[in-house]
């Protein structure tokens, strides 16, 4: 074994491979060479660590001392201060406010309120080595299944953490597993889905860039758990690092066994293929993805059957999300009581967010249940930049409701943001200060939901164009009140009618910021006026701004 | 190929040690003094001494760290000893014979080389 003293952890996700990590990476291998490091400094790519905002990243241990917007410019010097006297390089430490310098990972407020279960390996192992995943408890969870526990026992447990599924919906995971191991079939299978089309979310790529065991290790589990011998993976194909990641994971997993015949010696066989899609937001619908997979248009199926009594092929399946799936070995490992020891009643354990838009620290998070968007927004995330006012988030993507000031203190769960008229969804978190025009953006929401629907069902397809119309026509001042009311019945028709839930939350963004923003579509609609001046067609603002709503 | 949990902890625990410079659960830490003064007097060959040493001993669980200079230029190289509960030990005038004779009779077997030692402190 190589004795390393000291580890460089280059972030590798794909934020940072956009600002440059790869050429840091590079720089640092020739500069350790240089200066006769090589041997005593190990250079380690790992997947996302969340500071996106802050990118390229570099963790230098044992000290762990987080280096800022790395260039490769500064290598030869992080090298020589760092590596090689042993001092910090100041001016390239983490700032949490101008004057103090934060120098370890620990004592970053972004990283202080996180709860980490599923992002537990990200940023901290090479997510192309196996072995790093296994020093840190991997495939143990696989190995106490297969050969501890019943199939049974394992959905009990998982129904008994409370899990729920993470790709939006929120449906109990051990419920759906317990639905596809009762079900008939001899054949069954595992979908993975990564398709992860919703705007502003990036949680299961970077999820599946730095830590793709996970993901398998949980998929092998649900394969023993229903008793299916194959799983896929559906992606798309934009996530080439992923991809790339998973191929090479599989092929790991099988030459140690943790997939293909016999698995830990006992009679379990399973495989994972990833299978790779062309990108539109409704292949991300399950019944939808099956028929991409199929290798037909993606196009929702009417519900029911659902998808654990004839899914893909028309087999029992079981479909999760990513990030569903790398809590599973967490689970099994250390049991479902120690998982609702995480987040709230109803929705227990932690979610992953992606923080977008007007927020300091944009990036990956993962947190508690029940977490707060304050403390999200202004603890973890560092506030609104510029000393701007805070306007509003969405939360859960392009289908979920845009929540005003007033709401900072609900709780993020499930159940609690439902009933405050949105939803956690997938985990995206856009958040927006008062510079923007709340109609503008609900126009382009809207314009989306025009775009990205299948056209195979009518409520959808008209209902989409009727409601981007609608929203252009306020946005340019040719609207009148009873267009309000034209957006409110087409609202409740496709909430009702419409085949999947693509068309039918389409709506909610809508409705949201008529509801919690309406003097602004007042403004737009009976003065000809938007209060932001951002509607190019309409008056500038008034002296007085009419909707001064921050806090 | 991994048969049984009983493998899989055997792959665990040799991967684990690979890593233990970044878990900072390392039990003993070894500071060697990296400054101007301490590369120039030779403290580049007494850290690759102290890393060969370690690794032919399989002691993963050490963590060894640089510093800059102390101030005790006419004693370098320095080399710090830190061991749980114990008070740090400072070697100076450290080489590569000594460093192998430190991390041998310190580290391993408890045993401070007194002769070396130019102070220690808590
Ligand atoms: C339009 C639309 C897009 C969706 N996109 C995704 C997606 O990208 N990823 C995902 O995991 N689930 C997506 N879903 C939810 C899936 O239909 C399904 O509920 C989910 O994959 C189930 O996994 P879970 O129980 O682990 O959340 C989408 C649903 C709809 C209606």
């Amino acid at each position: 074994m190589r004795f390393y003293r000291a580890h460089v952890l280059v972030c590798a996700g794909t934020n940072c491979s956009l600002k440059g990590s790869q050429a840091v990476r590079q720089r640092l291998l020739n500069e350790l060479e240089e200066v006769g490091l090589a041997d005593e400094v190990k250079v380690v790519e790992t997947g996302c660590f969340g500071l996106c905002e802050q990118g390229p990243t570099v963790v230098v241990y044992p000290e762990g001392v987080l280096y800022c917007r790395v260039t490769p410019d500064d290598v030869p010097e992080l090298v020589r201060e760092h590596l090689l006297k042993g001092r910090r390089l100041e001016r390239l430490l983490y700032r949490e406010e101008a004057e103090k310098a934060v120098q370890t990972v620990p004592q970053v407020d972004f990283f202080r309120g996180q709860q980490r279960i599923v992002l537990r390996n990200c940023g901290v192992i090479d997510p192309e080595s196996i072995e790093e995943y296994i020093a840190h408890g991997g495939y143990e969870a696989l190995g106490k299944a297969l050969t501890e526990m019943k199939p049974a026992e394992v959905v009990a447990e998982l129904k008994a953490s409370g899990l729920r599924g993470r790709g939006g919906a929120g449906f109990p995971t051990g419920l759906k597993w317990e639905f596809a191991a009762k079900a008939q079939g001899d054949v069954k299978y595992i979908v993975c889905n990564a398709d992860e089309g919703e705007p502003g979310t990036f949680k299961d790529r970077l999820i599946l860039e730095g830590d793709p065991h996970a993901v398998l290790e949980g998929m092998a589990i649900a394969g023993y758990a229903v008793g299916a011998r194959k799983g896929y993976i559906y992606i798309r194909g934009e996530y080439a690092l992923s991809i790339e990641r998973l191929e090479e994971a599989i092929k790991q997993a099988r030459k140690m066994n943790f997939l293909g015949d016999g698995v830990f010696g006992t009679e379990f066989a399973f495989d994972v293929e990833v299978r790779v899609g062309a990108g539109a937001y409704v292949c991300g619908e399950e019944t939808a993805l099956f028929e991409s997979l199929e290798g037909r248009r993606g196009e929702p199926r009417l519900k029911p059957p659902y998808p654990t009594e004839r899914g893909l092929f028309g087999k029992p399946t079981v479909i999760n999300n990513v990030e569903t799936l790398a809590n599973v070995a967490p689970i099994i490992l250390n049991g479902a009581e120690w998982y609702r020891g995480f987040g709230t009643e109803g929705s227990p354990g932690t979610k992953v967010f992606t923080l977008t838009g007007d927020i300091v620290s944009e990036g990956l998070i993962e947190v508690p249940m029940g977490i707060t968007l304050r403390e999200i927004v202004f603890g973890i995330g560092g506030g609104i930049p510029g000393g701007r006012a805070f306007k509003m988030a969405q939360t859960g993507g392009t289908s979920g409701g845009c929540l005003p000031a007033e709401l900072l203190d609900v709780p993020m769960d499930y159940d609690e943001l439902a009933k405050a008229g949105s939803a956690l969804g997938s985990g995206a978190l856009l958040i927006m200060d008062d510079t923007h025009c709340i109609v503008d953006i609900a126009r382009v929401f809207a314009r989306f939901f025009e775009h990205e629907s299948c056209g195979k069902c009518v409520p959808c397809r008209e209902g989409t164009m009727r409601i981007h119309d609608i929203m252009t026509r306020i946005a340019t001042g040719r609207a009148g009140e009873k267009d309000l009311d034209n957006l409110e019945a087409l609202a409740r028709t496709m909430t009702m009618a419409c085949l999947c839930p693509l068309g039918q939350a389409a709506p909610v963004p809508i409705m949201t910021t008529l509801k919690y923003f309406r003097e602004e579509y007042d403004a737009h609609i009976k003065e000809k006026r938007c209060p932001t001046g951002t509607c190019r067609d309409l008056a500038a603002p008034a002296a007085t701004p009419a909707a001064g709503k921050g806090v | 190929m991994v048969k049984s949990l009983e493998e899989l902890a055997k792959i665990r625990e040799q991967a684990k040690k690979a890593l233990a410079a970044r878990e900072g659960e390392a039990e003993t830490k070894i500071v060697v003094g990296m400054g101007t003064c301490g590369i120039a007097a030779g403290a580049r060959e007494v850290m690759a001494a102290i890393l060969d040493e370690l690794a032919k001993r399989d002691l993963g669980t050490v963590t060894v760290t640089q510093t800059g200079c102390v101030g005790l230029c006419d004693k370098e190289p320095l080399v710090d000893v830190i061991k749980p509960g114990q008070p740090k030990v400072t070697y100076g005038r450290v080489d590569a014979e000594r460093a192998r004779r430190i991390v041998a009779q310190h580290v391993v077997n408890d045993q401070v080389v007194g002769e070396w030692v130019v102070g220690t402190s808590s």
